[in-house]
């Protein structure tokens, strides 16, 4: 083994997996962490404090919220729901289940050409009105509510 | 390493659908193992990316109530067969998983 090939190695090494992944650009920091995670806003225990922390509290409802799902969901660990947003330009989708032990699921956020919809997979831990927030580029925050119904929780 | 994003990106008129299944077990931090009774320490992606052709389209932060293996169908406008589409996540334990595809014509 040269001597270079030698150093080359140990370097990569010292800098562990994430270097490596950067130098092969496989991950560019800026876009797989360009928002940190909102500990405050996911860990929070209840809807009013993830509400509160995520900044969504003094929302305004909106029609143009669409949340689809069944009205009675038999498995708690998968409930497909489907969201759209007719509020126009780039915008921020976040996803609360009420009575789950963290409301808050999921925050998307929307941009060049992404449509503001999304279709994804909930666990319930017991029937619950999920609250879907859309805060757009102008700061402004809508939300719109729908019950559904699990016969076997998800959660534990 | 974790196991590999499958993604799939399909040109309809002028949408593009983008479905991403994120190989990953989303523990709650609540369940016990049948097999001793102790807690399954929480383990889920935390953030994700998805971006075509280099220009970022929808960036997501995910909470344990995602079910394990998350899929998620998105669309977007202004791809064209052929574009380069990449989905990267990282999770609660900082493992990373980054995966692309190219858009196909439906």
């Amino acid at each position: 083994m040269s001597p270079l090939r030698r150093i080359l190695l140990k370097s990569a090494g010292a800098t562990g997996a994430l270097g490596g992944l950067l130098a092969a650009g496989l991950l560019k920091p800026t876009q797989v962490l360009a928002a940190e995670w909102q500990r405050q806003a996911f860990t929070a225990t209840s809807i009013s404090e993830s509400l509160k922390a995520y900044g969504a509290d003094n929302s305004t409802e909106s029609r143009d919220i669409v949340i689809s799902a069944a009205e009675i969901s038999e498995n708690g660990a998968q409930v497909p729901v489907e969201i759209t947003s007719n509020i126009p330009g780039n915008q921020t989708i976040a996803v609360f289940i009420e009575k789950n032990p963290a409301p808050l699921a999921a925050s998307l956020s929307f941009t060049n050409g992404a449509l503001p919809q999304v279709r994804l997979q909930l666990k319930m831990a017991e029937s619950s009105r999920i609250r879907v927030t859309v805060k757009t580029a102008e700061g402004k925050t809508y939300h719109a509510n729908r019950e559904v119904k699990v016969t076997l929780g998800g959660c534990g | 390493m974790a196991d590999p994003i499958k993604l799939r990106a399909t040109l309809q008129g002028d949408t593009t659908e983008i479905r991403m299944l994120m190989q990953h077990p989303m523990e709650t931090g609540l369940r016990k193992d049948p097999a001793d009774g102790k807690t399954i320490p929480s383990h889920f992606i935390q953030n994700f990316s998805l971006s075509a052709n280099g220009k970022l389209l929808i960036e997501g932060q995910l909470n344990t109530s995602i079910s394990r293996n998350p899929l998620f169908t998105f669309r977007a406008k202004g791809l064209t067969a052929g574009d380069k589409v990449v989905v990267s996540w990282i999770d609660s334990r900082g493992e990373r998983r980054s995966d692309e595809s190219n858009v196909v014509t439906g």
